[in-house]
């Protein structure tokens, strides 16, 4: 009976071959890492802000990676916004759209919304943020090797120079930027964990928690087993 | 203080039967002694749906059922769901809770339904039972329609599009009756605020009145068991079931290390994997809703996902009326075909452990199809996949259709006196 519910149920699976394909290349981990949390988000407010807004996110909340309030006043906030204040964008969104095409969005969330199964989100950031190369095609003069056609030019360019698509569909860099390749890869792992760590902020509290309220239920099984073996001795 | 107490309870007994009730309901009600691990999902149910109404009740406190755009460009509605995840002390627990909870409501109840199908407990004398069971599902799949709509986020809104519009293809009144449930020509604020009313209020209502319901009639003729006879048959001088025993302190006990067991679970998603790999949480619904960007692939949660591909599966204009509107009766259809179960099934006995091997594979083969179909309808379609698709609908079908039929000439096994364990 057992064997022929599987081979039911997994002999049609074999048909479903795989469609199209996005290859992304595997983010670091730098959730744990406040030293790179705190480079990311001065990437974030230096390079992303100006455009994206990440709306439901405080800078005050930023005292989970290791800063004080002062840190953030003097080092992260640039507009007259308080420091308990959400992270908006001084850009008009009707201009904006005016500008690329569409109203740059909202970064909060994009870590967790950018997941598929090709990775995770972070991965795909970590894959798009270095993925920029020159297309005399697009009105912005640059186009994603994952994101394709996409509204927004290279930010950070300066920072990594130029790429070229080649024939061979290989990015090389045509024009070097002020970071050499490892550095400008390590500064991308830095914001996407930032990005990371911005749109689920507690997820560090969550897991600490779990941990916590499993041992709890652990010991609530082993009373619960008991009282019910003590019960039921005399049911035959 | 004992004394006191006692003649509180009379106070209480002669004007609202207090004792009676419990008496009849836990201390002497007799349950089967020989509940195995199907059992479980009866009460679990119960705590899930306790546990979504007091962390609904929460939520309700903080969210905001408005389409409209804040200043940065995001609907408020999903807006309000992130301060709930950011702002709100324990909110992001709340919300999880709830979220996740629906999909173990879902699983707890399929498991929950299987246990019926496996024991025969829809049979003679359980059939109001099974059809109360029945619109309590229906109704749960209607409650989280109209929640998943709630965060406003791509799959949320564009979800309820494809579903509302679904309806629009019926013959007559389909356009009308769209427009009239969706409230506008496109799912907007005045759909939102339509659902969250239908959410918070109508189904959790009729909800409830149907689980009592649903305790009541089952009380009333008593536990099935896995051995799928009569326990009061055999009563001893007392007139107590000679298989029964008290469900209070005997079942009460062994829910608590269900719910012990089953909240382990829970907890390791909750706190672990939220998202559950996207099927919990689906990762497109962390975009919030925008109605100029259809997503290239839509898809409902898991636990719609096997009618959601029947909807699919049927490709045929018959009778010169759409195929999408037979797709509509095929989904409808193998929700509502379980309301017949009862009367398809003729066999001389109810459980599945004195069933023969037709009975037997024809549940296999009716499971196998459940999950491929719903594994297909997370998928995009394809020519080779929509074949699979019909055939397993076809099978869907062919189980309770052809019900009547096998389940009277199968062998089966004599059932026994007593229950044997």
């Amino acid at each position: 009976m057992k064997k022929l519910f599987f081979t039911l149920f997994l002999m049609p699976l074999a048909v479903f071959a795989a469609g199209t394909e996005l290859h992304l290349d595997k983010a670091p981990d730098k959730t744990r890492d406040m030293a790179a949390l705190q480079r990311g988000a001065k990437v974030f407010v230096n390079y992303c802000l100006n455009c994206h807004s990440a709306s439901f996110m405080r800078y005050n909340r930023l005292r989970d990676i290791g800063l004080t309030d002062e840190q953030i006043r003097d080092n992260l906030v640039f507009s007259d916004d308080k420091v308990g204040d959400l992270m908006k964008t001084a850009m008009q969104r009707a201009e904006a759209k005016v500008w690329f095409g569409k109203a740059p969005p909202d970064l909060t969330m994009v870590a967790r919304a950018r997941a598929s199964e090709f990775g995770s989100g972070a991965d795909w950031l970590y894959t798009y943020l270095r993925g920029f190369y020159r297309d005399a095609k697009r009105p912005s003069g640059w186009n994603n090797t994952v994101f394709e056609n996409v509204g927004m030019p290279h930010v950070l360019w300066e920072l990594q120079g130029q790429q070229v698509m080649g024939q061979d569909h290989k990015l090389s860099i045509s024009k070097p930027g002020k970071l050499k390749p490892e550095e400008y890869d390590a500064l991308v792992a830095d914001l996407v964990g930032y990005l990371q760590y911005m749109a689920e902020p507690m997820a560090e509290t969550r897991k600490q928690l779990g941990v916590a309220v499993l041992i709890a239920l652990g010991v609530l099984l082993v009373f619960s087993y008991a009282l019910k073996r003590e019960y039921w001795k005399d049911v035959h | 203080m004992k004394a006191k107490m006692t003649a509180l309870l009379g106070w209480v007994d002669a004007r609202f039967p207090l004792t009676s009730t419990w008496k009849e309901h836990l201390a002497e009600y007799y349950a089967p002694k020989n509940f195995n691990f199907w059992y479980f999902f009866g009460s679990l149910a119960i705590l899930v749906l306790g546990l979504q109404i007091i962390t609904g009740i929460f939520l309700t406190m903080h969210y905001k059922p408005d389409a409209s755009l804040n200043a940065s460009g995001v609907p408020v509605a999903f807006a309000s769901v992130e301060y709930i995840m950011r702002d709100v002390p324990w909110g992001w627990l709340i919300r999880y809770v709830h979220s996740i909870g629906a999909s173990a409501f879902f699983l707890v109840i399929y498991l929950h339904m299987f246990r019926g199908l496996l024991y025969g407990s829809y049979r003679k004398p359980r059939e109001l039972i099974w059809l109360f069971g029945m619109v309590i599902y229906l109704l749960m799949m209607a409650e989280a329609f109209f929640g998943y709509l709630l965060p406003w986020g791509q799959m949320s809104f564009w979800g309820a599009q494809v579903i509302v519009n679904m309806f629009s293809a019926i013959p007559l009144i389909g356009p009308e009756f769209s427009l009239w449930l969706r409230g506008d020509f496109v799912v907007s604020d005045a759909t939102l605020n339509r659902f969250f009313s239908f959410h918070v209020i109508l189904v959790p209502l009729l909800l409830l009145g149907l689980v009592a319901a649903h305790i009541v009639a089952l009380h009333e003729v008593g536990s099935n068991n896995p051995d799928g006879i009569e326990i009061k048959k055999k009563k001893d001088a007392n007139g107590i079931p000679l298989d029964g025993i008290p469900f209070h302190p005997y079942y009460t006990v062994k829910d608590i290390l269900g719910v012990v067991v089953f909240l382990m679970v829970f907890s390791i998603i909750i706190f672990f994997m939220p998202e559950f790999g996207g099927y919990f949480l689906e990762y497109n619904n962390f975009f919030p809703a925008d109605p100029l960007a259809t997503p290239p692939h839509i898809a409902p949660l898991w636990y719609f996902t096997p009618y959601y591909s029947m909807l699919r599966a049927v490709t045929v204009n018959f009778f010169w009326i759409d195929a999408k509107f037979w797709g509509i009766v095929a989904m409808g259809g193998g929700v509502m075909i379980f309301l017949f179960l009862p009367w398809l099934d003729r066999s001389p006995v109810k459980s599945i452990r004195y069933k023969g091997p037709i009975f037997k594979t024809a549940v296999a083969i009716f499971v196998a199809c459940f999950f491929i179909l719903g594994y297909l309808g997370m998928l995009v379609p394809t020519p080779m996949r929509t074949l699979v698709a019909q055939i397993c609908t076809v099978l869907y079908f062919g189980f309770f259709i052809l019900m009547p039929i096998y389940s009277q000439i199968d062998k089966c096994k004599p059932e026994p006196e007593r229950l044997t364990g």
